[in-house]
């Protein structure tokens, strides 16, 4: 079979494990959806973002939007890492002639697509039940935000995986670290009733910036959207921690 | 079981499929694997023993590509396994020691999926009838018990219709009747002509299955040999065993065997002699003449494993 043939076999069995899993068809797939609909529900009225007043329900989308992409390509994503590499799943499959860049490799796409799945199912709902409507011109701004999170939040998993030694340890581990950064990050509340100190320390990690590039475009009537800067660190994150990623990755068990 | 099948393998052996001398490998200051040879020919089944911390999982991991060695020349199927690629990894197959299988997919679609990965596999309902698990073809791997999920292990082994199977501890944890299961499929393998590797804990599996067995301990290969003549067992003496009739002493027995027999804390008589007729034949006639039917006679010579045991003994010991 030619690479790409075997690649995508191997994408094609990565993604049914993905949607057979009742964890991640639970946690990843329908629990942001069930968010953006109690969040949306629940809050009623308007919020100030960028000194412009605008709907509750136009600020949860992309804050659900962030927590799905995160969800789907980081914290799921670790999970499967970490729980791969302890059942002996990576050793065996290193004894096998997939090229070793497939083997992870095509678990990453899994959350990459997922995630891009996601984010347009959750801008799907929000304009049809909400009717949060995002301007033509700014999609492009949305949909490099959705790709450039999704890419470095994969990149982050696989440094963050050879942190954590068991599969028990990944799901609380991941989820302690990105459940307190959601609420400082501003993806859950709106900014202006977050302490300042707070909002500076999660101005440092990458959650809060990936709101804001998926806020913007959001918000913004005129341009592009695409938020630069935001974006840029981003992906600084997510090329650090590849360089890190590929000094420290494991492919047999830990056992611990 | 015994000799006259072992000179026909021996002559239907091929050349040598694994080859190692002088392998070395240190972790720190501690050397763990020092200095060892070993070969396997094709088509044979080769059993490779020892305690556990004798450098044996060390040793596999380096033939399997697995490992960097320290020192030594290492050949598996023609190619250093250090620097193989993925056309050598077609050519074997591994079982490793443990492997959780992923619970979200069934059988035949965890032998679909490696049966992918192999430019000549073989097909998958086969490879799934080969290790017996053609009904459970459907089921989900969490639902197979712990028997059928290393079957299901030495199954995805046998995919790509590889030339060289390593398998490690393939019945751990199995019970008999699965054991012996496991061995018919080892069994199969070798008729299909495939060269196999195994380490095992279990005497009676390499006595059953090896053509040739070598045992390391301490990092060094202290026994060579066929099943049969392993550790000077061909040349040991012959035990007999049998409980005296009640009343009896032991020098009421006839002289060729009083002389020499021993009678353990179980009450059991042992006599080990070189020439198990004569003994038999004196032992025999007594019983005869004495109206005792010996009910409980015994004649062997040590078994695999207590040689084994012998040679492994004191490196056990000190753990």
């Amino acid at each position: 079979m030619s690479s790409w043939r075997v690649f995508a076999h191997q994408f094609r069995s990565d993604l049914l494990r993905f949607w057979r899993n009742p964890q991640s068809r639970y946690f990843t797939v329908a629990l942001p959806i069930v968010f953006l609909v109690i969040f949306a529900t629940m809050f009623k009225g308007t919020t100030i973002v960028d000194g412009r007043r605008i709907g509750i329900t136009t600020f949860y989308v992309p804050g659900i939007m962030t927590l799905g992409i995160i969800s789907a390509s980081f914290v799921n994503l670790t999970q499967a890492i970490v729980t791969q590499r302890e059942n002996g799943e990576y050793k065996r499959l290193r004894g096998t002639p997939l090229p070793a860049a497939f083997v992870i490799g095509s678990r990453a796409v899994v959350g990459v697509v997922v995630a891009v799945v996601m984010s347009a199912l959750l801008l799907l709902i929000g304009r049809l039940a909400y009717n949060v409507r995002v301007p033509h011109s700014t999609m492009p701004g949305v949909l490099i935000a959705v790709i450039v999170g999704a890419a470095a939040f994969s990149c982050i998993a696989f440094a963050v995986a050879t942190r954590i030694s068991s599969a028990e340890a990944a799901a609380p581990a991941t989820n302690l670290t990105v459940l307190p950064l959601y609420f400082i990050s501003g993806v859950f509340v709106a900014e202006s009733i977050i302490p300042r100190f707070l909002r500076n320390i999660a101005t440092v990690f990458p959650i809060h910036h990936l709101d804001e590039a998926l806020l913007k475009p959001i918000v913004q009537t005129h341009g592009t959207g695409i938020a630069g800067t935001d974006l840029l660190i981003v992906a600084a994150w997510g090329v650090a921690a590849l360089l890190i990623a590929t000094r420290t990755f494991q492919w047999s068990p830990r056992g611990g | 079981m015994n000799a006259p099948g072992v000179d026909m393998r021996e002559a239907a052996a091929g050349a040598p499929v694994i080859s190692v001398s002088g392998l070395r490998k240190s972790y720190g200051e501690h050397e763990v694997v020092c200095g060892i040879d070993l070969e396997v020919r094709r088509g044979e089944v080769f059993a490779f023993l020892g305690p556990n911390g004798a450098g044996k999982t060390t040793t596999v991991e380096i033939l399997e590509g697995y490992r960097s060695r320290g020192a030594g020349e290492v050949r598996v199927l023609d190619e250093d396994p250090a620097s193989a690629d993925g056309g050598w990894r077609s050519r074997i197959g591994l079982v490793l020691q443990s492997c959780t299988m992923p619970p979200e997919l069934t059988v035949r679609e965890l032998v679909e999926l490696y049966a992918g990965y192999y430019p000549h596999p073989r097909g998958a309902a086969e490879t799934i009838e080969l290790v017996g698990l053609t009904d459970k073809r459907d089921a989900r791997t969490k639902q197979l018990s712990g028997g059928q999920l290393r079957r299901l292990d030495v199954a995805l082994a046998l995919t790509g219709d590889p030339e060289l199977v390593f398998l490690d501890e393939p019945t751990t944890g199995f019970d008999p009747s699965a054991r012996h299961h496991a061995w018919e499929v080892i069994a199969n393998l070798r008729e299909l002509g495939k060269t196999i590797f195994l380490t095992t804990h279990y005497m009676d599996e390499a006595q059953a299955l090896a053509d040739h067995v070598a045992v390391i301990v301490a990092g060094e290969i202290v026994a060579q040999g066929t099943p049969e003549t392993l550790g000077g067992r061909d040349r040991e003496l012959s035990d007999i065993s049998f409980r005296l009739p009640a009343g009896t002493a032991l020098s009421e027995l006839p002289d060729e065997v009083a002389s020499i027999a021993r009678q353990r804390d179980d009450g059991r008589v042992h006599v080990r002699v070189g020439e198990p007729a004569r003994a038999l034949y004196a032992l025999a006639g007594w019983a005869l003449e004495h109206g005792d039917r010996l009910d409980s006679l015994t004649v062997g010579r040590p078994t695999l494993e207590e040689v084994y045991l012998r040679l492994a003994g004191e490196q056990e010991h000190s753990e």
